[in-house]
């Protein structure tokens, strides 16, 4: 389901991105020291998950390239439901449903079950917006892609730790 | 092949004209062939080599041959561009040259002058040129400025249009002698400034040589000219590009530094305008100190420069300039651009006392005015602390007259300001109210202030630690005797500035002369209120500040602690509440612990004959009704404390022991089950030498029901680093490695307790032991694990939450550092840490999760069959109701997904 499955040895397609800062460490308030109150997950927390999933591409995090942002994070948690929107760098990244598999998969695996989980393309920012859309709505097609070796290994590397 | 010929005929006619058997001139009869050869490529090369051979040879030249060989140079500069890099070459070998006779320098440059574009040659024949014209400059100075303007005018020509940095460095280089030799620029002067400063500001740093940066040398070619560079500097800094603007600024700063008044005149008000329109306007900090810096250096400069008799001062007029754009800023303490003027203000009141001077004597009364007018806490701090940053100023200039300081008309207002900042009860402008308070007290303007005692209670928080110790003198016999009204007056609405009075008394305790004074009066008060607790405070305080100087240390021992054991003594007859007791204790305790051995020898020589026979001759005012009984049951916890004190504080090896073996009797003596905790806290303090007596006597307890759980927190207290009393500033000695001897001691009589104790006090030892663990260096556990870990595991399942939490945090950095043993626990270490992540209590959840994502560092192949069952017991904690443990949970859960699968 990836277009751009030859990123091996090729040439990078945006060799020299812009690199933004990275957000420190969420600072813990005394709230959430408190074993009492409880603390609802809000977009920091969805942001914190998936700021240091690592680019496919660059040996950078999705929020030093700017590709995901706190504000592009929406998230109700009394309704369970979290939406996240995702700019690719450039609007042919073919690496586009990679980057947007390796968020969908870190939320599957960081995320109680109860969240309905929405991955979009920012609109307006992709060539072919829609068809990546499309690829990451659908559960069988997430559920396959992940069941390909290759591609999990992609991924896997993506939500590694950076050493 | 050819160049091998050529390069033969080199090194042939090198030798041959070295040793003298050739002249040049045969040389060149041998060579002519090639010279004249019509082909310009070989003719090219024919005079390379000629040229080779003089740069070799230029000091044997005599000077016939250079008048011939200079002629024939200077007519090949005519030839065919090929052959043009090799005559340079050639000339810039003659320009070497010492016999060059007088008059041909000058030949040689009008005829580069005229024949070459040197612009359209290559770098490597542009530095040529260069190279010759230095040579020349240095060696026949007077000859080419003979040459008068055409001399520049020629220069020009070759430069202009250089685009090469290492042939700048050495163009710009030429442009410095230029203009500092003297030389005559004519009418060219505008030219030769327009060729040099189109490449400014300049992005290149040679690499070559670190320390001379080319700006440097631009502002050393540039400021020569101040007439063309100042315009210059200010259409650049009126740009757009940031770094045009930072680069004019810098040298601008650079260029006040050889400038004069002169020089600046015209060009004041330009300037001016434009650094006031940087720093009101920039959102860069970096503009805004290159723009205050250069106000700066331009003030300085101004007070520097030597006027004529007749000449105005431009300072005046400059300042009142400054005065002028920026007054009206100052009274909008809301607006935005106050911050702004104050700072130009400031950095022009930085330069130059007399520029100080001018621009206080008029922003001062204006901000006093200003302050009065506003009556919000925020203005009037915004407005204090401008006046703060005017006064630091006035520190920088040492005024010799006393009644020339040019605050002395202002201290009255300024005290009387200070004085509304203090009693405000907004904070902030209390603090800078401090702070302005301190700065007028060092320079002798708050004489006003320390003879009203009304102003110290709320000053002395922050002036007593910031007072020098001559500035305290001057303050505190006005301090003493306000303090001493105070102090005497006991109605309840004086309570909390009676208690501001004695943490004032302890705060301008910094010197020996004044802690004489004040000790007495705080000892005096003492006996007689119900305020014990804070005057004890106010005694620690001096007590921490006598540390520092021993002739107050000593002083205060001899005085206070005779005072304080009576009163202890007293208390103990009298059964005060232990937190008095307490108080004074810590007094003891601070004073004693910073005694030298002797003093604190001949101190334990007084005091253990009071504790072992009652022998209290030595107190003040002995008179008690009955006799002092040490080992009653509460004097025994009070004395504890305050041996404790003493058994750590002496480096003198009769008077510790003394005080030790008291100290151990004391601790015997101890009814069980009373004070334990309190004992416990101070078990740390003794483990140099009781340590012995007090580990059989911890074990026994541990097998008592009631209190077992405190003896095995009293492990705890003994394994951790005490911060108060058992440090090497209170020369305690920390024996290495004591923790280690700890655990070979004691861990197996726990392990053999433990196997041997009843059901309902078992769980006693594990925690005893897990806090043991805990504390240990893991190089010393890891050998002694296997034995233990059925012990911790066992721990784990031990229903209280500390027990839970220290074991879990002693089996992390094992998981990690010894995943062989811990992995044939695998089962276990799986079940209970997933039960102890739905633990009640949130540390013991996060500290679960942590050996969860831990347990990850073990063997996979050990952990795959277990993976589907964590990671769906993990889904749990995900939906954790506080964040911390959720973050936990998805860096465990996330850890466990990666195990065995691809690319992880």
């Amino acid at each position: 389901m990836v277009g751009g499955g030859g990123m091996g040895g090729g040439l990078l397609e945006n060799a020299n991105p812009l690199i933004y800062e990275r957000s420190g460490e969420r600072p813990v308030t005394a709230g959430e020291e408190d074993e009492q109150v409880p603390d609802s997950i809000d977009a920091r927390e969805i942001f914190d998950l998936i700021r240091s999933i690592n680019d496919p591409e660059h040996p950078l995090t999705l929020e030093e390239l700017n590709v995901v942002d706190q504000v592009r994070v929406q998230v109700s948690d009394p309704e369970s439901t979290v939406a996240v929107a995702f700019t690719p760098t450039i609007p042919h990244c073919s690496m586009a449903t990679l980057i947007g598999l390796s968020i969908k998969v870190k939320l599957l695996r960081s995320l109680p079950q109860r969240f309905k989980m929405d991955v979009h393309i920012t609109p307006g920012t992709h060539a072919s917006e829609h068809a990546v859309n499309k690829q990451l709505a659908d559960k069988e097609r997430v559920a396959a892609a992940l069941e390909n070796t290759h591609l999990l290994e992609v991924v896997n590397q993506c939500l590694s730790a950076r050493s | 092949m050819f160049f091998h010929v050529f390069f033969l005929l080199f090194l042939l006619f090198l030798l041959d004209v070295k040793s003298g058997s050739y002249t040049v001139l045969q040389v060149v009869e041998a060579l002519g062939s090639s010279i004249e050869n019509p082909e310009p490529r070989t003719r090219a090369r024919g005079i390379q080599l000629l040229s080779q051979v003089l740069l070799q040879c230029q000091s044997l030249l005599l000077e016939k041959e250079v008048v011939h060989l200079i002629l024939f140079y200077e007519n090949r500069l005519k030839d065919h561009h090929l052959v043009i890099p090799s005559v340079l070459q050639g000339l810039r070998a003659l320009s070497l040259c010492v016999a060059l006779p007088p008059g041909l320098a000058v030949s040689v440059l009008k005829a580069i002058f005229q024949e070459v574009h040197v612009q359209s040659l290559p770098q490597v024949d542009r530095h040529t040129v260069y190279s010759i014209i230095t040579n020349f400059m240095q060696t026949r100075e007077e000859e080419l400025k003979g040459l008068g303007a055409d001399f520049t005018f020629g220069f020009i020509q070759v430069m202009d249009g250089e685009k090469d940095p290492r042939n700048l460095l050495v163009a710009f280089r030429i442009v410095h002698d230029l203009i500092s030799r003297d030389y005559s620029l004519g009418p060219f002067v505008e030219e030769l400034f327009e060729v040099t400063s189109c490449y400014f500001p300049i992005d290149f740093t040679p690499v070559s040589s670190p320390f001379y940066s080319f700006i440097h040398l631009f502002a050393s070619v540039l400021p020569s000219l101040p007439q063309f560079l100042l315009p210059l500097l200010i259409e650049k800094v009126d740009s757009e590009i940031l770094s045009a603007k930072l680069d004019s600024l810098q040298t601008l700063n650079a260029c006040c530094a050889v400038y004069g008044q002169k020089e600046l005149k015209d060009f004041l008000p330009s300037l001016w305008a434009s650094i006031r329109r940087e720093v009101f306007q920039t959102a860069s900090e970096r503009v805004e100190a290159d723009g205050l810096a250069a106000l700066h250096s331009l003030t300085a400069c101004l007070s520097r420069s030597v006027l004529r008799a007749d000449a105005e001062d431009l300072l005046d007029s400059f300042l009142s300039n400054i005065l002028q754009d920026c007054r009206h800023h100052l009274c909008e303490p809301d607006m935005k651009l106050v911050w702004p003027s104050a700072k130009l203000l400031q950095a022009a009141a930085g330069a130059s006392a007399r520029a100080c001077d001018h621009i206080t004597s008029n922003v001062l009364p204006l901000l006093l005015e200003q302050f009065r007018k506003h009556s919000q806490s925020n203005q009037r701090r915004t407005i204090l602390e401008m006046i703060l940053g005017f006064l630091k100023l006035h520190q920088k200039w040492s005024y010799e007259d006393k009644d020339e300081r040019p605050l002395n008309g202002f201290k009255d207002q300024l005290c009387s300001l200070v004085f509304m900042a203090l009693t405000d009860p907004n904070t902030q402008l209390q603090l800078v109210g401090i702070r302005t308070l301190a700065v007028l007290g060092a320079q002798n303007c708050a004489e006003v202030c320390v003879s009203d005692p009304l102003w110290l209670t709320p000053s002395q928080g922050c002036l007593g630690p910031s007072c020098v110790p001559s500035d305290s003198e001057i303050m505190s016999p006005g301090l003493l005797s306000g303090e001493l009204d105070l102090a005497k007056g006991d109605e309840p609405t004086k309570c909390s500035r009676h208690l501001r009075c004695l943490q004032a008394l302890s705060a301008v305790s910094t010197h020996p002369s004044i802690v004489r004074e004040t000790l007495p009066l705080l000892l005096h008060m003492i006996a007689g209120t119900s305020e014990v607790i804070a005057i004890c405070q106010s005694l620690q305080q001096v007590a921490e500040k006598c540390q520092r100087d021993p002739e107050s240390c000593w002083y205060f021992h001899q005085t206070a602690i005779p005072c304080l054991l009576a009163l202890a003594v007293q208390a103990s007859i009298v059964l005060l509440e232990d937190e008095v007791l307490a108080a004074m204790v810590s007094v003891i305790g601070t004073a004693t612990t910073h005694l030298s051995p002797d003093l604190a020898a001949q101190s334990v020589a007084r005091i253990v004959p009071l504790f072992l026979d009652g022998d209290i001759s030595f107190l003040p005012e002995n008179s008690f009704p009955c006799r002092f009984q040490p080992f009653q049951v509460r004097v025994c916890v009070s004395s504890c404390i305050t041996w404790s004190g003493f058994v750590c504080c002496p480096s003198c090896p009769s008077s510790s022991t003394a005080a030790a073996k008291c100290f151990a009797g004391l601790l015997n003596k101890l009814p069980a089950g009373t004070e334990m905790r309190l004992g416990g806290g101070s078990l740390p303090e003794s483990i140099t030498d009781e340590i012995l007596e007090v580990q059989p006597y911890l074990m026994g307890l541990l097998s008592d029901p009631e209190l077992g759980p405190a003896a095995a927190d009293g492990f705890s207290l003994l394994m951790s680093d005490c911060t108060d009393v058992l440090t090497r500033a209170g020369h305690a000695e920390v024996r290495i490695m004591f923790r280690q001897r700890f655990f070979t001691d004691n861990v197996p009589a726990l392990v053999k307790g433990f196997h041997a104790a009843s059901q309902d006090v078992k769980p006693n030892y594990l925690k005893g032991l897990s806090h043991v663990l805990n504390r240990l260096p893991k190089p010393v556990l890891l050998p002694e694990l296997p034995t233990l870990l059925s012990l911790l595991l066992e721990a784990l399942s031990c229903s209280d939450c500390v027990v839970q939490l220290s074991t879990l945090s002693c089996l992390q950095p094992l998981l990690l550092e010894a995943p062989q043993v811990m992995s044939l626990h695998v089962d276990t270490l799986v079940t209970k840490f997933l039960n102890l992540s739905s633990s009640p209590s949130m540390a013991v959840r996060i500290a679960a999760l942590q050996c969860m994502h831990a347990l990850t560092r073990l063997p996979t192949p050990v952990l795959l069959p277990y993976k589907p069952q964590v990671i769906r017991a993990l889904a749990k904690p995900l939906d954790d109701k506080k964040r911390l443990v959720r973050k936990e949970a998805v860096s465990a859960r996330g850890e466990w997904f990666l195990l065995g699968s691809p690319g992880s």
